[in-house]
C-alpha cells in the first residue's frame, strides 16, 4: 500500500498527490513514471512522476479526471492509499548542456515538463517555458515552471490569461525572431505534441515528446504501448517514454489511445461519476 | 489391490477417463475444464503402473520426481503422503500435473504406453496435489536453522518460485522481487482460469511465505535496486528469472490496428486483470465478433480459448504450417476442437486492413505448401504464388513468440548475453557469466514451459546453494 500524504486541487479536475514510495523516490529520474492500480478491481495505468524528494521518501503525481481510474484516484484523500505503484520506469530523460532549451507545455502536460525543466536548468541549460491550458483556471505549475525558466510565456486558446492562443502559436515567433533554440521538449495531448513536432520539423530544431499510450504492465512484456517510430514498432514502457518527434506516427498513437472510447464510456455511465469508491461495490451485480 | 507383480492384470485396468466439463457450457465461463479424478478413479488409475525397477519415466521428468513412488502411495490409498513425495521433488504440483506437457515427457516414456495407453502421470499428480490442499493437509515441512545467508531472487515465476521453494528448505532467507502486484509469472498472466485456476497459483505462493520466503511485489530490479546494489546489500546470491519479454510481431502492414494484440497483452488484460468480467473489473478487453489467433503454439490455443470465450462469432488459428507441425500440445488442439476453434492451416498473415477509424476489420492471408526442410527439422512453409484472400476478423492476437526483456542487462552489463538478448548460462548449474548472479527459465530459453523452467531453478539452487556455503565460484558461463 502506497500512502497519500498529500493533496492539492492544482485546476479543475486537476489535482496533485504527495505518495510515500521511499524506494521509487531514492531511484527516480526526470522522465519516469509509475504504474499505479488503485484497489483489487482496479486497471494499471501510467503517471508520470512529477518530482520525487528521496529524503522524505516521496514521489509527486498530477491526474486530471478523464477515465474511471483517474476519476476514482482524484477522489482520494490525504491518508487514503493506492494499493500498487511501480516504477521508476522507462528510461529517464536525457539531459545534458544543451544551450537553449525550450520546454512545452500543454495542459497537463506540464506536469511532466517541470521535472524536465528543473533537470534542463541544473545541467546548465538556458530555460525558456511556453506553457498552455484550454483556459485560465486549467493552467498548472505556471510558478513551479517560473522557477526554473528564464522565460516563461502563457497561453490560453480562449484568451483568459497570457498570450491569445495556442503554444505553437508562441514557439514559431521564437523561431522567425530567430532565436537560438538547441532543443525543444514538448509534452501535452497529442494533436499539441504533434503541432510543435511539426513546426520544429521546419525550422529543423531537434524536437523530444514524451508519449502517454495505453499500458498494461509497464516493463516491456504485453506491447499494448507500441508505437511506430520511424517505421519502426518501439515500446514505449522500455524504450521510451520519450522520442523524437520528428520520427513518431502520432496518427497512430492518436487512434490507438481511442481503442476503448467505447468501454470506458460504458464504465464511467455504469457505474456512477465522480461518487468514488462507494459507487463502485454498489455497481457489483 | 492388484498385486503389482501381476503386470498382466495390472495392464488389464483400461485408463480412467477424466470428466470434464461440456464444451458448449464451458465456453460460457472461465471454470477449469476437466474436473480431475475421484479417489476411486486415481486409484484405479494408480494400480496401472507395474512400478518398474528401473523407471524410465523417472528420467523423463525434468525435476526427476519419484513417480512410481508417489503413484505406488496413491494405489495405496495414502493420498497425502503421496503429495508429500512428491513435493519433495516438485514445489508445484498442482500446477505441473495440470500444464506440463506429459505426452512428451514422463508419459512418453512410460513402458505401459507401449502397447496401450501410458499411465496418466499428470493426472495422478494433480489429484494428490489438489487432495492434500482441498483437504487443508498441506503442513509446512521443518527448516534447517538459518545458515547466515540470503538470497535474492528477481522474478516470481515458475523458475524463481521454485529457487525460492528450494533454498528456503537449505536453511537460507529468501526474497523474492516481482513487477507486477502478484507473483506467479506466467502462472497468473499467462496460463487462464480455465487451465490453471488462480486459486491453486495463490495456494503455492501461500505455502511458500509460509515457509519463510520474503516476497516483494511492484518491485522491479534494475529501476529500484540493480543486481549489483542486491549483492552489495547483504545477498549472497541472485537468480534471474525475469521470463519471457517483449513479444514478437510480425512486422507486416498493419499491426499496430486497434485490435490488434499481442498474446501477452490479450492473456494479460484477461487473465490478471479479468477483463472477462468488465466492468466489474477496470480493465476493458475489445470482444472481437470474428478473432483471428495468429501462431500454433501452445500461448496461441490459450489466447484462442480465451477469446471464445468472450462470446464471438468466430475464432480462428491461422498457422502457416500444417497440423502436423502444430507446436501445441494435442490436448489443447482438441479442446479448442471441441469449443468450435476454427483452423486455417499453412496459411500466413500479410497485412492487416483497417477501416477510416484506424479499427482492424480483415487480415489478408497468403496459401503456404511445405517444402524442404528448415534448420528446425520441419518442412519449410512456402508462400503459393497468387494465392492472397481476406478474413473478416476484428480483433487479432499474435502469438509469434517472444524476444528477451532488456530490463536486467540495461543495469546488468556484465551479464553476457547470447545474440537474441537472452542470458547465457552453464546449463549444469544455472551460473551466468557474473560471480553470484543464476539465471533460468525463458529469460534463458527465450521461450519454453514452466515445467523446463522449474527444472532450471532447480539445477540453479543446488548450485546457488553451494556457492553460498563455500563462496566458490566456479564454471561460470
Amino acid at each position: 500500500m502506497f500512502e497519500i500524504i498529500e493533496k492539492r486541487e492544482l485546476a479543475q479536475l486537476v489535482k496533485l498527490f504527495k505518495i510515500k514510495a521511499p524506494l521509487i523516490a531514492k531511484k527516480r529520474k526526470a522522465g519516469q513514471f509509475v504504474v499505479i492500480r488503485l484497489n483489487e478491481r482496479g486497471e494499471r495505468i501510467p503517471l508520470t512522476i512529477v518530482d520525487s524528494d528521496p529524503v522524505e521518501g516521496t514521489i509527486t503525481i498530477i491526474v486530471q479526471e478523464a477515465g474511471r481510474t483517474t476519476s476514482l484516484l482524484s477522489a482520494k484523500n490525504k491518508g487514503d492509499s493506492i494499493l500498487d505503484c511501480v516504477g521508476p520506469l522507462g528510461k529517464p530523460t536525457h539531459i545534458e548542456k544543451y544551450g537553449t532549451a525550450v520546454c512545452v507545455g500543454g495542459g497537463i502536460g506540464t506536469a511532466v515538463t517541470y521535472p524536465i525543466g528543473k533537470a534542463l536548468k541544473e545541467a546548465g541549460c538556458e530555460v525558456i517555458s511556453i506553457i498552455g491550458a484550454r483556459t485560465k483556471n486549467l493552467l498548472i505549475l505556471e510558478d513551479e515552471m517560473r522557477s526554473v525558466s528564464g522565460r516563461v510565456y502563457v497561453t490560453t486558446d480562449d484568451g483568459s490569461y497570457g498570450h491569445h492562443g495556442f503554444v505553437t502559436n508562441v514557439l514559431e515567433e521564437l523561431l522567425k525572431e530567430g532565436q537560438k533554440v538547441d532543443i525543444v521538449l514538448a509534452v501535452g495531448p497529442v494533436p499539441m505534441m504533434r503541432a510543435v513536432s511539426n513546426l520544429t520539423k521546419k525550422y529543423n530544431v531537434h524536437t523530444m515528446v514524451s508519449l502517454n499510450p495505453i499500458m498494461v504492465d509497464g516493463t516491456g512484456m504485453c506491447g499494448s504501448c507500441r508505437v511506430t517510430i520511424k517505421g519502426k514498432n518501439q515500446f514505449v514502457c522500455v524504450d521510451g517514454p520519450e522520442f523524437d518527434g520528428h520520427e513518431v506516427d502520432f496518427e497512430e498513437l492518436t487512434r490507438r489511445n481511442r481503442s476503448y472510447l467505447k468501454e470506458e464510456k460504458a464504465a464511467m455511465e455504469g457505474f456512477g461519476y465522480h461518487e468514488g469508491e462507494k459507487c463502485y461495490d454498489k455497481g457489483r451485480p | 489391490m492388484v498385486d503389482p507383480k501381476d503386470i498382466k492384470r495390472r495392464m488389464e485396468i483400461p485408463k480412467q477417463s477424466m470428466s470434464e466439463q461440456e464444451p458448449m457450457a464451458r465456453i460460457r465461463n472461465f471454470y477449469e475444464v476437466p474436473y480431475g479424478y475421484t479417489p476411486e478413479q486415481a486409484m484405479k488409475e494408480a494400480e496401472r503402473c507395474i512400478q518398474c525397477k528401473k523407471p524410465v519415466c523417472v528420467g523423463g521428468c525434468p525435476v526427476n520426481i519419484d513417480i512410481p513412488w508417489f503413484i505406488r502411495l496413491i494405489a495405496e490409498g495414502k493420498f497425502i503422503e503421496a503429495a508429500r513425495k512428491l513435493k519433495e521433488t516438485n514445489g508445484l504440483p498442482a500446477v505441473c500435473g495440470r500444464v506440463c506437457p506429459q505426452e512428451d515427457q514422463c508419459e512418453k516414456v512410460c513402458v505401459i504406453g507401449k502397447k496401450g495407453e501410458p499411465v496418466s502421470i499428470g493426472r495422478l499428480e494433480r489429484f494428490a496435489a489438489d487432495f492434500e490442499r482441498e483437504h487443508g493437509e498441506v503442513t509446512i515441512p521443518e527448516l534447517p536453522t538459518w545458515t547466515g545467508k540470503r538470497a535474492a531472487i528477481v522474478g516470481g515465476g515458475p523458475a524463481g518460485l521454485t529457487v525460492a521453494g528450494d533454498l528456503v528448505k537449505k536453511g537460507h532467507k529468501v526474497t523474492i522481487f516481482e513487477a507486477l502486484h502478484i507473483a506467479g509469472g506466467v502462472l497468473v498472466y499467462g496460463i487462464p482460469e480455465f487451465r490453471l485456476p488462480k486459486k491453486i497459483v495463490e495456494a503455492e505462493v501461500e505455502y511458500l511465505r509460509r515457509m519463510g520466503v520474503e516476497i516483494v511485489t511492484n518491485a522491479v530490479v534494475g529501476k529500484l535496486e540493480t543486481i549489483d546494489e542486491l549483492l552489495a546489500n547483504g545477498y549472497g546470491a541472485v537468480f534471474v528469472g525475469t521470463g519471457a519479454g517483449l513479444p514478437y510481431f510480425m512486422e507486416i502492414p498493419g499491426e499496430n490496428l486497434v485490435g490488434v494484440y499481442s498474446a501477452n497483452e490479450y492473456l494479460t488484460r484477461v487473465n490478471l486483470m479479468k477483463a472477462y468480467q468488465f466492468p466489474e473489473y477496470d480493465t476493458p478487453i475489445l470482444n472481437g465478433r470474428r478473432v483471428v489467433v495468429v501462431g500454433g503454439g501452445n500461448t496461441a490455443m490459450d489466447a484462442a480459448r480465451t477469446a471464445l470465450r468472450l462470446c464471438p462469432e468466430e475464432v480462428t488459428i491461422i498457422y502457416r504450417r500444417s497440423r502436423e507441425e502444430l507446436p501445441a500440445r494435442v490436448e489443447e488442439v482438441h479442446h479448442g476442437e471441441e469449443e468450435g476453434l476454427k483452423f486455417r492451416l499453412l496459411t500466413n498473415p500479410v497485412r492487416f486492413i483497417g477501416d477510416a477509424e484506424g479499427r482492424l476489420k480483415a487480415v489478408e492471408c497468403l496459401k503456404m505448401e511445405l517444402g524442404e526442410p528448415d534448420e528446425s527439422g520441419r518442412r519449410r512453409p512456402v508462400p503459393v504464388k497468387g494465392s492472397e484472400f481476406c478474413l473478416e476478423c476484428d480483433v487479432a492476437i499474435i502469438s509469434i513468440g517472444n524476444g528477451a526483456n532488456p530490463l536486467i542487462p540495461q543495469t546488468t552489463p556484465d551479464v553476457k548475453l547470447n545474440k537474441w538478448g537472452n542470458i547465457t548460462i552453464d546449463v549444469d548449474t544455472g551460473k551466468t557469466s557474473k560471480k553470484g548472479v543464476f539465471a533460468g527459465g525463458d529469460i534463458v530459453r527465450g521461450g519454453a514451459t514452466v515445467i523446463l523452467a522449474m527444472g532450471d531453478g532447480r539445477r540453479a539452487a543446488n548450485s546457488m546453494h553451494e556457492y553460498l556455503m563455500t563462496g566458490v565460484w566456479q564454471g561460470g558461463c
